[in-house]
């Protein structure tokens, strides 16, 4: 089964993008707007399936937080089309969603609720949220007290325990120390063997080689290579370390190459889940 | 998309922009009694004292009355414009409803309003007319100013992502305002061919409602109700037909 769906995706943006002056909205009306035009993504297809767990790499401003943003349903791609299903759980940016003022108890709350949970789910795991955070008696205090490692560590722990399809991460892993690390990586396995699909975003090549079996490899907005994250990976780091080689040739067709990861097993695991 | 529970959601919001608003005050949520009291007591003086205007019975009681609805409505309205900007990082990090946040925002000035209100019901019954069957039309009336400002918070709010200035022209709007309602001189000073303008407005409409219950006992003129209903249900139509439309690309400006 598609869990994520994405069908000739572009996503285009406007230079001046952040202009906010009304003379610039009239003058607008009047300008030829294909000229401010650049594609942050352009002709994008692929499908993930349910179980599979897929590094995005590329260089910065390659169109990988551009791809997550669409996939988390922030905002609508220009042309093509995208379907995602289930819930989505994204850790985009350290403690996104969170609030200083509040004690890191509040920011539970207020995080799962932005995720989507309800009152009493919320409360059967709470206690399971804490103990993962491994934040003690700091959970009452505002959480502009926090380390830079606590914030990430609650942050993860919430987004893991709303029972989400989808687990969306953006660079934060690099922070916590190597056994909060540790921990996370078998947390991710588990929600994987459970069913769930991993989608992680890096430009550190090697952490998410780890983590994530499959990998898509863009490149100014554009579909470079997609298999094995072993392959992509090696494909990445060799062209990073000499870019005049060039880049690999693709396949001429914009039409996704997409491997799905060992169908039979997934299905059975699946089926193995839900009895 | 995004199917959670919208309540839960709200109800945290909510809470959240409370909480904030207060956790670093010493005086906390007195601020909101002690506000309007000294805005009560200043116009009472200059209109009263300087000016001799004391021809009205319960003055001060009657300049509250004014000034409730108009700091609520003000309050609550400047601060559900800014409420996309100042949660920028919810609307960029997490896809919920986005009408939620002005919402909520507005929403989270309505503590704040009860305890006005118990404050001004206190006073009507230590020196006014006392609690009577009318009372009834309250929470209509507050109901209605809730839906009015949630509208206009939504029309506003969705503007102000596109053009920053937007913010500004509300505080404007709000300045002229406070002069514009019958806050501390009565609609009846108002020659009649201005009288019909005043009409048009909703929160001079509301005062003057307010008043009829409050000070008078008697039940607001249908006229004032239905102007009230229709302004109320108009905002509420047009802001959530307007953010519809404004909150596509609410990502790709904040």
């Amino acid at each position: 089964m598609n869990i994520i769906t994405l069908d000739n995706v572009s996503k285009v943006f406007r230079l001046k993008a952040d202009r906010k002056l009304l003379r610039d909205h009239i003058a607008d009306r009047f300008r030829d707007r294909a000229a401010n035009d650049f594609y942050a993504l352009k002709n994008v297809s692929f499908q993930v399936s349910q179980h599979e767990s897929v590094a995005i790499v590329g260089a910065n401003g390659a169109g990988k937080s551009t791809l997550l943003s669409l996939v988390v349903g922030l905002t609508k791609p220009d042309a093509g089309r995208i379907e995602v299903e289930g819930r989505v759980a994204a850790l985009l940016e350290l403690g996104s969603g969170f609030h200083p003022d509040l004690t890191g108890m509040e920011n539970i709350f207020l995080n799962a609720a932005l995720l989507g949970y309800g009152e009493k789910q919320v409360r059967n795991v709470l206690g399971q949220i804490i103990e993962f955070a491994e934040i003690g008696e700091f959970i009452h205090e505002p959480l502009r007290s926090y380390s830079s490692g606590m914030i990430v560590r609650l942050a993860f722990s919430v987004a893991v325990h709303v029972d989400p399809a989808i687990l969306i991460i953006d660079e934060v892993l690099a922070v916590g120390d190597a056994a909060f690390q540790e921990k996370c990586r078998q947390r991710i396995d588990s929600l994987r063997a459970e069913g769930r699909t991993l989608l992680c975003v890096s430009h550190v090549a090697g952490a998410v080689r780890e983590i994530c079996e499959r990998a898509i490899w863009l490149d100014h907005g554009e579909l470079i290579m997609d298999g094995p994250s072993q392959e992509v990976i090696t494909a990445y780091t060799d062209y990073m370390n000499d870019p005049h080689k060039g880049l690999p040739a693709r396949t001429a067709s914009p039409a996704p190459k997409v491997r799905v990861m060992r169908p039979g097993s997934a299905k059975r695991r699946a089926t193995g889940h839900s009895a | 998309m995004w199917n959670g529970d919208y309540q839960f959601l709200l109800r945290n919001l909510i809470v959240k922009d409370f909480k904030i608003r207060y956790r670093n005050m010493s005086l906390g949520v007195f601020w909101s009694l002690i506000n309007p009291l000294i805005m009560m007591g200043v116009l009472a003086f200059v209109f009263a004292r300087i000016f001799r205007a004391d021809s009205i019975p319960h003055y001060a009681l009657y300049i509250l009355c004014g000034i409730l609805p108009f700091n609520f409505l003000t309050m609550a309205w400047v601060s559900g414009t800014s409420s996309l900007l100042d949660n920028a990082g919810l609307i960029k990090r997490v896809p919920v409803p986005r009408e939620i946040v002005p919402i909520a925002s507005v929403l989270s000035n309505c503590l704040h309003l009860l305890i006005q209100i118990g404050l001004l019901l206190t006073f009507v019954v230590l020196f006014g007319v006392g609690v009577n069957v009318e009372w009834f039309w309250l929470p209509f009336l507050w109901g209605l100013a809730i839906m009015l400002v949630c509208g206009m918070s939504l029309i506003t709010s969705g503007l102000n992502i596109y053009m920053r200035d937007t913010r500004y022209v509300v505080e404007s709007v709000n300045t002229v305002l406070f002069w514009l309602i019958p806050v501390f001189y009565p609609l009846s000073m108002v020659p009649a061919q201005y009288r019909n303008i005043y009409m048009y407005n909703p929160v001079a409409v509301l005062v003057e409602a307010l008043r009829y219950v409050l000070l008078k006992a008697e039940a607001p003129p249908a006229n004032m109700v239905l102007r009230l209903t229709v302004f109320s249900f108009g905002a509420l139509i047009v802001g959530l037909v307007s953010f519809n439309r404004l909150k596509a690309r609410f990502y790709d400006y904040l």
